[in-house]
């Protein structure tokens, strides 16, 4: 059974995706993605399936705040807070 | 990337059952649906009745949920047939698949069974007329009202806007992009018919007039500020799946027309498909039809893992597929003579459909630019993403941001 994804879990693999569009401008974790300016129309979708994939979870309609994904420390902690949601068994 | 070559044996049987559907169906009657610039409302019921319009509609609300492959063999042997019946597919997916990935649980048992089995007919209401590939320049807007929503603006080309039941339409709300499902009885919406388009005639393109139009507030699909960043950009994902394999049956059909056409015809004493320079034309199309049904393989593989590849991959299959389509279409036509530029063949209507897939879901030259960009994600020097920041050398000064 995979145990709850940590913030400290999550977010190196976060910073590893987003390093993949930011060429060598290091992205802070509370730095706003959205401003740096570096991301165009596709990357939300490109950030939303990393997230699912990743840590295999869905992100469904009502996660769907820009402030869910406009840093690495939101991200993270979306992820943790999803992760660690109770699942029906 | 690898990738699997092979289609399964249950995709090879569901890509026969697709391509005799379009046999029959509606291949022999796509020329006269050109010149009457519509598709028949008994064809939108022999389809509906076949289930495919229930493509992108999971199986839990009446869809048959295709998965990638399958969606794709289907716009390959309807736009094999026709590009107007194919855009047909395209726009209303995009407005299921938008539906059931964003749409509230009402949303999605309201519309979801309608549009699985055609009951409803969806289609895509995004461009505006002063926002086409730019379209952060949309201007239509939506006011909270009491118990909704007040939008006006206008929209143009929207493909099947004729003939839909519910819009999936784009407007700012608060000034923020914003989606929003506006049913055709909806006060204030006015549709009009838009006359002599030069391709995918049949495809019953309309114009939309928003004065003062008023939807409720379970209109509100996704969250403010999401309307294009997400519910747009999956729907023209999609979209662009779907035009790239549509584009593949397109190059297919301008073969098989220009294969017997040149075994047939013959000019110098022998037969066209004898003259180097035709065989020329009809290599450059084999090979194309394989080239781009490889590359939307691979994007379909990707998008059904769930790959964030599959973005940039689906990029690359339509700018292939369409580009490749319009070349080949006009050799075709070039194949077939004067022969070509008359109604009694086909390949004219090919030419003019694959104009209009160098058009749509992203200009070709929207995708030249994009895939350029693309190419350098991942370009610099791999390091580790927890190295030291102030390690930026001088190069790295001059890269190009990349925007919208
Ligand atoms: C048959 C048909 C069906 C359609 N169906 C729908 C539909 O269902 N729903 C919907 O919302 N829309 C639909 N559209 C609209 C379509 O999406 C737009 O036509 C498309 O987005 C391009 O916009 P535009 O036509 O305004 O061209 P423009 O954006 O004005 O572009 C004109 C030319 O300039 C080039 N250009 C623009 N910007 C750049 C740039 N940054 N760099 C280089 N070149 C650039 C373009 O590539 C193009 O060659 C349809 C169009 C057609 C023809």
């Amino acid at each position: 059974m995979p145990h709850d994804t940590t913030i400290e879990e999550a977010k190196p693999k976060i910073r590893e995706f987003l390093a993949r569009f930011f060429g060598d401008h290091r992205i802070a974790d509370d730095e706003d993605i959205f401003a740096t300016g570096f991301v165009n129309s596709l990357f939300i979708m490109q950030l939303v399936l990393f997230v699912e994939s990743e840590f295999a979870l869905t992100v469904e309609d009502e996660d769907l705040e820009i402030e869910n994904f406009s840093t690495v420390d939101a991200v993270a902690a979306l992820v943790t807070r999803k992760c660690s949601a109770p699942v029906s068994s | 990337m690898a990738t699997r070559v092979q289609l399964t044996p249950e995709q090879a049987a569901v890509r026969e059952e697709y391509e005799s559907f379009a046999r029959d169906h509606i291949a022999p009657h796509a020329d006269a649906w050109d010149r009457s610039a519509a598709v028949p409302e008994e064809f939108i019921t022999t389809i509906a009745a076949t289930g495919y319009l229930g493509a992108c509609v999971p199986a839990a609300y009446g869809g048959s949920a295709l998965d990638a492959i399958g969606f794709g063999l289907l716009n390959e042997e309807t736009g094999r047939a026709c590009s107007s019946v194919r855009s047909l597919l395209t726009v209303h997916g995009m407005a299921s698949q938008a539906i059931g990935r964003w749409g509230t649980a009402a949303q999605r048992e309201s519309w979801l069974p309608r549009l699985a089995t055609g009951a409803a007919i969806g289609a895509f209401a995004l461009t505006e007329p002063g926002a086409g590939s730019d379209v952060k320049g949309l201007v239509t807007t939506a006011r909270r009202t009491e118990d909704g929503f007040v939008l006006d603006g206008a929209k143009r080309w929207i493909t099947f806007g004729q003939r839909a039941d519910v819009y999936l339409l784009f407007a700012r709300l608060d000034g923020r992009e914003t989606a929003f499902l506006v049913e055709r009885g909806a006060p204030g919406l006015h549709v009009t018919p838009v006359r002599g388009i030069l391709g995918t005639r049949a495809s019953m393109l309309a114009e939309l007039e928003l004065r003062d139009c008023r939807v409720p507030a379970e209109a509100l699909l996704g969250k403010p500020g999401f309307g294009l960043t997400a519910v747009a950009a999956t729907a023209l994902e999609l979209g662009r799946y779907s035009v790239a394999w549509g584009c593949v049956g397109l190059i297919q059909a301008c073969l098989d027309a220009s294969l017997s056409y040149a075994d047939r015809r013959e000019q110098f004493g022998k037969r066209l498909r004898d003259h180097q320079l035709v065989q020329r034309m009809l290599a450059d199309m084999a090979t194309g039809a394989a080239a781009a049904r490889l590359l939307c393989q691979q994007a379909g593989w990707l998008r059904e893992a769930g790959d964030a590849q599959s973005v940039h991959a689906t990029w690359l299959a339509k700018y292939f597929a369409s580009t490749t389509a319009f070349r080949s279409a006009a050799d075709a036509v070039q194949v077939h003579g004067a022969h070509g530029c008359g109604e009694e063949y086909p390949v004219q209507r090919y030419m003019r459909d694959a104009k209009v897939m160098e058009l749509i879901e992203g200009t070709t030259e929207l995708q030249q630019t994009t895939i350029a960009q693309s190419a350098y994600v991942g370009h610099a020097p791999a390091r580790p993403a927890t190295a030291p920041a102030a390690t930026s050398n001088a190069a790295s000064a001059d890269d190009e941001k990349v925007t919208a």
